[in-house]
């Protein structure tokens, strides 16, 4: 299968910090990687430096087999990179449907419109002309991914979808991913929910305070592995390891 | 009936001071920029009208339609070399640029034109008024001006809700980075916001020409009435800062009735009493996304 995206050997430095110490990975066409990893591991800053809001000290990402690291955010959006960031960040003064719009603004060709959002979401157009400010955490989430799906991405980056929301909620969400992948949308997805990231994905990369701490094929991993890739320490099962997590 | 007449005055001179205002509350709403300049770029465009546009053969009175786009399209490239470059180091350098880009506007001007007090000329109707009653007298060019203002807030309220940029540009003050990660390049809708700020300015210059003189000086105090309409109406809000702007009017008016001496300190004093009452001004938004 061919690779869709190539990070390799990157470096990352807020300040003196290394926050992404030489990580490389590989993304193929139509697939799920989840990147897990403890809080401050470096996952949000490894998908803002995809994106292209933080500068990779050095190492390269390549897209469809261009360098795309010197790319300002906006470039790469019209080359096929959208980010859900963390936090949701919807544009407060505006209705759903204007966030949606704001999305399709510098939209590529693709599957997706606010047309088919509102297919995907069904409860999105009886509130469509309401302030982004009225809704759900959930809802709002669901917007952000719309709002990033209607520029038809190649590789939708989803920061932390879970944060802050119901179980139930986040189970919803998660439930459309297959959906999305099946448009023929590549996923990376970062969480701090391993149990989540993990049941999703096709594969798993795990980092440990900015370095690669472990990768591989959910299905082959054992919980203690993943473990010991998330925490930097052995938590054996034996003992009291799920309430030491 | 005194009464009934300062809110007139006020209304008046109030949709001028919004006229004035709008472009400074898009700089700062969209850019984050406090444009100090922004009151020499609307005594420019009068020295403009004044003494440039004549060249062409068009009436002052119709000079408008020359200068403003002009602006617009300087306002676009400032924008995008001198305010962008101040805006990539840090908010306090913007504050420091445009200060000095105030003093040199304000020194070339003395230089080239000196310290005379000029006004667009636009012939008899400049004198003329409306005189509905007893002790009113509503001067033409103050209605124009006024008319003026509602107009250009009503289209640029439109653009702002209606067409594709300006929804951007709402993106870009509501969150760059989100509004970048949707495609948006973030300097050029700046620029736009900017070009707009100027050419909007640029027309209330021309019509401070026509109500009344204005000399290379004129620039300060029209930014600091702007700045108290922009305040008072709340930040972000359009039809706020025409609020901000006639409430101000009203205000000046009304201490101007007992004492002239007293009408920009009345202005003043509305100005603190919102700031302490209600910071975030008469229309301003509190509520954020959580």
């Amino acid at each position: 299968m061919s690779q869709l995206l190539e990070v390799n050997s990157l470096y990352v430095h807020h300040g003196q910090l290394c926050a992404i110490d030489d990580v490389s990975f590989t993304l193929p066409e139509g697939e799920i990687l989840a990147i897990v990893g403890a809080n401050g591991a470096g996952k949000s800053t490894l998908l803002r430096t995809i994106a292209g809001l933080h500068r990779q000290t050095s190492g390269s990402i390549v897209l469809g087999g261009d360098d795309i690291g010197k790319l300002t955010p906006n470039r790469r959006v019209r080359r096929g990179i959208s980010l859900v960031p963390e936090g949701r960040r919807l544009f407060a003064s505006m209705t759903l449907e204007e966030n949606l719009l704001v999305g399709a603004s510098h939209a590529n060709e693709g599957p997706f419109n606010v047309k088919r959002i509102y297919e995907l979401f069904d409860w999105m157009p009886a509130r469509r002309k309401q302030s982004v400010w009225q809704l759900s955490g959930g809802e709002q989430q669901a917007v952000a991914i719309g709002r990033a799906l209607v520029a038809n991405p190649r590789i939708l980056l989803l920061d932390e979808l879970s944060l802050g929301l119901a179980p139930i909620v986040i189970e919803r969400i998660y439930a459309l991913i297959p959906e999305i992948v099946a448009s023929g949308v590549s996923i990376l997805i970062v969480e701090q929910d391993v149990a989540q990231g993990v049941a999703v994905a096709d594969r798993v990369h795990c980092l440990l305070e900015g370095k690669t701490s472990l990768v591989g094929i959910p299905s082959e991993l054992t919980a203690q592995q993943i473990d010991r890739a998330y925490f930097g320490a052995d938590l054996t099962p034996t003992t009291t390891g799920a309430a030491a997590s | 009936m005194i009464w009934l007449n300062i809110l007139i005055q006020g209304t008046l001179i109030g949709g001028f001071y919004a006229l004035f205002a709008c472009g400074l509350s898009l700089m700062f709403g969209v850019l984050k920029v406090i444009n100090l300049a922004h009151g020499d770029m609307a005594v420019v465009a009068g020295y403009v009208a004044v003494f440039l546009t004549p060249h062409l053969h068009i009436p002052e009175i119709w000079s408008f339609l020359v200068v403003v786009p002009i602006f617009g399209l300087i306002g676009y490239i400032v924008q995008r070399t001198l305010i962008q470059k101040s805006i990539d180091r840090d908010p306090f350098t913007t504050l420091l640029v445009t200060f000095g880009l105030s003093v040199v506007i304000e020194n070339l001007l003395l230089e080239v034109y000196s310290a005379n007090g000029q006004t667009v000329n636009i012939g008899a109707i400049g004198y003329e008024s409306w005189h509905p009653g007893s002790i009113f007298y509503i001067s033409y060019v103050s209605l124009g001006v006024l008319g003026t203002a509602v107009l250009v807030l009503l289209i640029l309220q439109m653009f702002l809700s209606r067409t594709n940029t300006g929804r951007l540009i709402r993106a870009v003050a509501d969150d760059r980075e989100a509004a970048q990660m949707s495609g948006a390049n973030y300097r050029h809708i700046f620029g736009i916001a900017a070009a707009i700020a100027f050419a909007t300015v640029a027309l209330a210059g021309i019509a401070y020409g026509m109500m009344t003189q204005f000399a290379p000086t004129s620039g300060g105090v029209n930014l600091l009435f702007a700045f108290e309409a922009v305040v008072i109406g709340g930040i972000g809000s359009l039809w706020g800062t025409l609020i901000g702007g006639v409430a101000l009017g009203i205000a000046q008016q009304f201490g101007a009735h007992f004492n002239v001496g007293y009408q920009i300190l009345a202005g003043n004093v509305l100005f603190l009493i919102v700031l302490a009452i209600r910071p975030q001004g008469l229309f301003g938004r509190k509520t954020a996304l959580s």
